[in-house]
């Protein structure tokens, strides 16, 4: 993925530049999660921006640093830039601070997201868990502005708490698609839930999948998927068609700081989406 | 290599092959002695030259020594390899400047300045041709390392003489410098045979006007460099890598070479091809300014696989795995090669003496834990 021009003294691409955004937007997800919709500065740069779903942006707040989040925004709308942040680390606790007309810096869009061209006309599973359903909400948004392009799609998500819920809107806007399921669960459930009680992967008995014809799209805790991907394979779903998007530190975003290995992969330009047979080796191991 | 692209150039005349460089703009930096051990300084004469000393190394051990002799490259090497030439220990990236409701960021890059170094080792030349591969010819240049590459001027010196550490014959790396390099030298008893491996190089070889190499000299080069290959007594094999590392994960031999490593760091810092940093944030006091800068990183460090909340990489084991699974594994399947190039620096800088040509072959050997069949011990 080529990144937006950048141009340093030299006029060699710089890929450490990092661009002024504001806030244009912050929406309250959950006491420690935020939705914040970023425009860039620089009109040029605006206007030749271009991300694909699952791709993310090195988030960057003056004087703590960058952090590397997830766009959740339509594709099609690169204008906007939404990222859903949770308050968790040194960098996301700041951010939480910001409100709208506030500053940050962008650099990216860096990694390969969801792969929507190659599996066209497949029948669709989504399987996340918790704020997992981030990185794959645009995919999802892509997907229905193509209705026609794909066959059945089947959106299955957990979450902790019916607390954890986020995105409910949209979730409520998806089941009204055509040919769609979609499936709640929560693990301790209350007294207003009145969807399925348990973990995500009990879900996949409630539906049925012609697994030829499947595609998974995975993301969550990487428990999740370490135990979903088997379950589905045991489905007929073969692992080359199930995808999952993972998480590891990330510095730089072009595979040069090194935190973000796993295997043989840089989870930052080799994922983070990745084809789950190429990583079910190093997804089950503690300390890898 | 035909012999009219070589000279011998006679010991007495390396000054001319400083002044040369000297014209052409360049700072020479070549290996000098401080605090008992050597250093890459700037190097105005010869006579600054280690000249006398060499250096004796072994795991957890390094020391200079007398040598009885007046070579000028008697001393293998130093804790440096070439590394901190074009990937900087620190390297500013950015300044960023706040004002009212925005930000600017503006590339900090280095100065370009020519520096010539004088007396590189091949295996260290190899790890000079890694890490371009690492960060000029993958999907982005970086500039930063680039802008300090284009400034540096390689003179390998071939190895005559093996330390108990080395072993780049069996990584292929050494010990002749093959490509990388602008002009390499062999040291021998009279002169240096002299060989130009760039254009640059050419340039400077045919302003010194040398005679050209006799068959002789070429001939004893060749021995003296093949007499210190066959003098390796450290060796790799790493016929069955990737694969048999990548399934000896769960080997017992890391929790035995965890319970010796410190997880101090000093094998990445001294390795000619580690690439791992970090990114750090420094506001000035006014809070208006702050200077964005990568420094090297080590994944044996705590904060390496720390990810909000939890580190993926939590004991020593974990990050020693880590490292030598890459070092000699994944970067095979990253980069077309292996990590390693032979250097014996991990072994020699550790304090305890951890040698990976030792932990290698312990970790390919049938693993005591994973593969244990019912009535064996």
């Amino acid at each position: 993925m080529t990144p937006f021009s950048q141009t340093t003294g030299s006029a060699v691409a710089n890929p450490y530049l990092i661009q002024p955004a504001t806030i244009v937007e912050k929406i309250r997800e959950a006491d420690d999660i935020g939705t914040y919709r970023l425009q860039f500065v620089d009109e040029q740069v605006r206007r030749a921006y271009r991300f694909a779903p699952g791709q993310f942006n090195m988030v960057y707040l003056f004087g703590v640093g960058e952090v590397a989040i997830s766009i959740v925004s339509d594709p099609e709308e690169p204008e906007f830039l939404d990222h859903t942040i949770r308050a968790v680390g040194r960098v996301t606790k700041a951010i939480a601070q910001l409100q709208p007309g506030d500053a940050l810096g962008i650099r990216g869009p860096f990694g390969r997201g969801w792969p929507l061209e190659a599996i066209r006309g497949k029948d669709i599973v989504i399987v996340t868990g918790g704020l997992g359903c981030a990185p794959v909400v645009g995919a999802i948004e892509y997907i229905f502005r193509r209705r026609s392009q794909y066959g059945a799609v089947k959106i299955l998500h957990g979450v902790k708490t019916p607390h954890d819920l986020l995105f409910r809107e949209r979730f409520d806007a998806w089941r009204r698609q055509p040919d769609t399921e979609v499936l709640l669960t929560s693990d301790q459930p209350d007294k207003t839930w009145h969807y399925h009680v348990g973990v995500v992967t009990e879900l996949f008995e409630q539906v049925a999948v012609d697994p030829a014809r499947t595609v998974a799209l995975m993301c969550g805790p990487e428990i999740m998927m370490r135990l979903g991907a088997p379950i589905l394979i045991g489905r007929g779903i073969p692992a080359t068609s199930i995808y999952v998007s993972l998480e590891r530190h990330m510095e730089c975003g072009i595979g040069l700081c090194g935190h973000c290995q796993m295997g043989p992969y840089f989870l930052c330009k080799d994922g983070p989406v990745m084809r789950y047979d190429r990583v079910a080796q190093w997804l089950g191991r503690a300390g890898v | 290599m035909n012999s009219d692209a070589r000279g011998a150039l006679l010991l007495a005349d390396l000054q001319r092959l400083l002044d040369a460089l000297g014209a052409k703009g360049y700072r020479i930096v070549g290996p000098r002695v401080r605090d008992g051990a050597v250093v890459w300084e700037t190097v105005e004469r010869t006579a600054d030259l280690p000249i006398g000393w060499r250096d004796v190394q072994e795991p957890g051990r390094y020391r200079l020594e007398r040598s009885g002799e007046d070579r000028l490259f008697g001393v293998v090497h130093g804790p440096q390899s070439l590394k901190p030439f074009s990937f900087a220990p620190r390297e500013p990236l950015l300044t960023i400047e706040r004002s009212k409701k925005s930000l600017t960021a503006v590339p900090t890059m280095p100065k370009s300045e020519k520096v010539a170094v004088l007396g590189a080792r091949p295996c260290d030349v190899a790890g000079l041709v890694m890490q371009d591969r690492i960060f000029l010819r993958d999907a982005y240049a970086d500039p930063y390392y680039q802008a300090r590459r284009n400034g540096l001027f390689v003179i390998a010196v071939n190895c005559t003489r093996a330390l108990s550490t080395c072993f780049c014959a069996s990584m292929g790396s050494g010990p002749q410098a093959k490509a990388g390099f602008d002009l390499a030298l062999t040291e021998l008893d009279t002169v240096f045979l002299i060989e130009a491996g760039s254009p640059e190089g050419r340039e400077i070889l045919s302003a010194l006007e040398v005679k050209p190499a006799s068959q002789t000299h070429i001939e004893t080069a060749e021995s003296r460099i093949g007499s210190c290959a066959m003098s390796q007594t450290r060796r790799l094999d790493t016929s069955e890598l990737p694969g048999a590392l990548y399934e000896a994960q769960e080997h017992a031999r890391w929790d035995d070479v965890a319970a010796r490593c410190l997880a101090c760091a000093n094998c990445t810092m001294v390795c000619p091809t580690c690439f791992c940093h970090t990114v750090e944030e420094t506001p000035d006091l006014t809070g208006q300014r702050a200077e964005h800068a990568r420094s090297w990183d080590s994944c044996f460090t705590q904060e390496h696989g720390y990810i909000h909340g939890k580190n993926i990489r939590p004991t020593i084991k974990d990050r020693y795995r880590m490292w030598l699974t890459h070092k000699l594994a994944s970067w095979i399947d990253q980069f077309g090669t292996s990590g390693c190039v032979g250097c014996g620096r991990c072994i020699t800088w550790c304090p305890v003496g951890i040698d990976l040509t030792e932990e290698l072959p312990a970790l390919l050997k049938h693993s005591t834990r994973t593969k244990q069949k019912p009535g064996h011990a």
